[in-house]
């Protein structure tokens, strides 16, 4: 099995702030809108380099969105940055129109984004914005698992044209990707080989994976494959259904709610190209709660642990050859 | 270094005072800000502090008819606290007034407390009338709460709530304005902590909110200006919107109240940086000093 080299752990903000400093290096047009929390989304590195080209729009989302689109349309790159909690739905009618239907080039960086935001508790803890964004036309949605591809996705959405939101996180995790990988809008990628079983993750849940799939191999033998799906919207089909039809069962697993996120966009592919039993590793359908980050993921279970349980209860459905339940008694939700 | 700071187990009455009888209780609900943020080693110390002084006379000077034997009476007095964010001086005022024990404090922001970073409605923590934290929702809340009360239920329940002045940067807050003073709300006690500071930094280099008293007169409420930390002043603008609204004048009532982020804790006054920091074990120390308490372990 692969071995991963750590490179130390590092937020997905910080990736984000960085990746913007070098944007403003290459172009002249790239501008930022503050939000009142730049010190932590790190638009402040942008600020205190390109102080002419950032603008505080204050505690007011929907209108730095809208702002942001009437900037995009005069010409400029404008990225806006809050947390995804207020970045996401309090101006969600503004990213729809003014930014998706007027097709503008507005990039936002939504931070401090899922359950590991921590003691803020439930009312900073966006879980649910991927399902929100995903139905959006002409959106892409780019959700990076370590810094160096929160880095490269940040840089990667400012040169393509088009809206675009990147989802990030406050707490450090496990850098694993490294400079030289590469990062395509698009592309998901394939960390690990095996064909017993996918597991297919986005954000921090990537590294679960990774653990997940060391572990499957060590107590099983059984060997995994690992796939990275940062990008959520476009989505990479070929990858999916490659791996729907090699492994014959798939895992998903997000720091999301269950319902309409990456497990959601992975069994619309897999459904309508080649269906294969599938388990979700998600939040079920609730709201978080106070504590700090590494503590809630045991606790609302988005941990390798939940990721390796249903590996196994997907490779059992496999090997029963399972095309579905055989008794409206053996019904499952999504939140069983 | 261990902290183990001890809550003291005072409860104080809701009734009228004198000014001077305010003092010890807003150093009790500080010393519990200190205690509890220290404990939780996040949350915002700044502006919890700030209010210490509105709260205290709001929750104990009588003007807030609740009852924590009966905290879901109908005809109660209702409270929102739209700055979420300061949850720890509503959570102590709350506990002092005997809503739950004191116990509670120090489990703040912990995994399974009640007592969340933001009010969580869904705690069942009686005393809380919302959820609160994503800024500009309580105060729409308020202007429905009062709706509620003058033109459905037809009853005479007071509604107070408490907006930021940063906050005031969201248009939620100004459509709220604006319907609370079409509805002819003059039940509603709108207070703004006016304290100048944000995450960011002074609220006029963020996004200037500026001409405030002018802004609120403009879209019709009546407004008075005072010294958030003056008891004698919060308490005579409270006795002034209960005057609105037994008047019946039509107009909400704002009360812009000068505040000092961080107010009593040397160290943390009119410092933005103390927005979202609690202070750790040294500076607990210190700022317990500031409010009269020698900490021992
Ligand atoms: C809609 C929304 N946007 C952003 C935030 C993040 N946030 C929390 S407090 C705060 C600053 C509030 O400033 P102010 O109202 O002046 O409160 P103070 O700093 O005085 O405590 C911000 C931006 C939030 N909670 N809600």
């Amino acid at each position: 099995m692969k071995e991963f080299k750590l490179l130390g752990s590092k937020p997905t903000r910080h990736g984000f702030g960085m990746g913007l400093v070098e944007l403003g290096e290459r172009y002249d047009n790239v501008v930022v809108l503050g939000g009142d929390i730049t010190g932590s989304v790190m638009t402040s590195f942008f600020r205190d380099k390109f102080p002419e080209r950032f603008f505080s729009i204050g505690i007011a989302e929907q209108n730095a969105t809208t702002i942001a689109a009437g900037l995009a349309l005069s010409g400029k790159i404008p990225f806006f940055s809050s947390y995804s909690a207020f970045a996401a739905f309090r101006n969600a009618d503004q990213i729809r129109i003014s930014m998706c239907y007027n097709e503008a080039n507005v990039k936002i960086g939504g931070g401090h984004s899922g359950i590991t935001v921590g003691p803020d508790g439930a009312t900073h803890q966006s879980l649910e914005e991927v399902s929100l964004l995903r139905a959006m036309p002409n959106l892409t949605l780019i959700v990076p698992a370590d810094y160096e591809e929160s880095r490269k996705a940040t840089i990667a959405i400012g040169e393509m044209h088009g809206p675009a939101y990147l989802r990030f996180g406050r707490s450090p995790v496990p850098m694993f990707t490294s400079v030289e990988d590469s990062f395509e809008i698009g592309k998901a990628t394939q960390l690990t080989e095996g064909n017993e079983v996918a597991i297919i993750a986005c954000g921090l849940m990537v590294w679960e994976a990774v653990l997940a799939a060391q572990e499957l191999y060590k107590r099983k033998g059984i060997k995994a494959r690992v796939i990275n799906n940062s990008s959520i919207k476009p989505i990479d089909y070929e990858t999916i259904t490659k791996a729907a039809m090699e492994c014959g069962c798939i895992v998903t697993a997000e720091e999301h709610q269950v319902h309409g996120g990456l497990g959601s966009a992975v069994a619309e592919v897999v459904v309508k190209n080649f269906p294969v039993p599938m388990e979700f590793v998600g939040m079920k359908d609730r709201f978080g709660g106070s504590g700090e980050p590494e503590e809630l993921m045991v606790h609302f279970g988005l941990t390798w642990k939940e990721i390796y349980a249903s590996a196994l209860k997907s490779i059992e459905r496999k090997e029963k050859g399972f095309i579905g339940v055989r008794k409206l008694t053996e019904i499952e939700s999504m939140i069983d | 270094m261990n902290f183990s700071p001890k809550y003291s187990e005072k409860v104080f009455e809701n009734k009228k005072r004198n000014a001077d009888e305010f003092g010890e209780i807003a150093l009790e609900l500080r010393r519990d800000i200190i205690k509890s943020l220290a404990l939780a080693k996040s949350g915002h110390s700044g502006g919890s502090l700030g209010i210490a002084d509105i709260l205290s006379v709001l929750y104990f000077g009588g003007y807030l008819n609740i009852d924590p034997l009966d905290s879901k009476n109908s005809l109660r007095d209702k409270f929102v606290l739209s700055a979420g964010h300061l949850a720890p001086v509503l959570y102590s005022a709350l506990a002092r007034r005997g809503f739950f024990p004191i116990d509670y404090l120090p489990t703040l922001r912990k995994l399974g407390s009640k007592l969340q970073g933001h009010p969580g409605y869904d705690m069942n923590l009686p005393g809380i009338e919302s959820s609160t934290g994503s800024l500009g929702h309580g105060i729409s809340i308020a202007v429905g709460m009062a709706m509620a009360t003058k033109l459905i239920d037809k009853t005479k329940q007071k509604i107070f709530c408490l907006t930021g002045d940063g906050e005031l940067q969201e248009g939620l807050v100004w459509e709220a304005a604006m319907c609370a003073a079409n509805y002819k709300m003059d039940n509603l006690c709108w207070i703004v902590d006016n304290n100048d500071c944000q995450i960011d930094g002074r609220v006029k280099d963020v996004m200037s909110i500026y001409p405030l008293k002018e802004k609120f007169e403009s879209f019709g409420c009546n407004v008075i200006e005072i010294d958030g930390h003056n008891y004698d002043e919060i308490m005579s603008a409270f006795d002034k919107y209960i005057e609105n609204m037994e008047n019946n004048s039509g107009k909400p009532m704002v009360i812009i109240a000068q505040t000092f982020m961080g107010k009593g804790v040397s160290y943390m006054e009119d410092k933005y940086e103390w927005h979202g920091n609690p202070p750790n074990v040294e500076q607990a120390i210190i700022a317990l000093k500031d409010l009269g308490e020698e900490y021992s372990n």
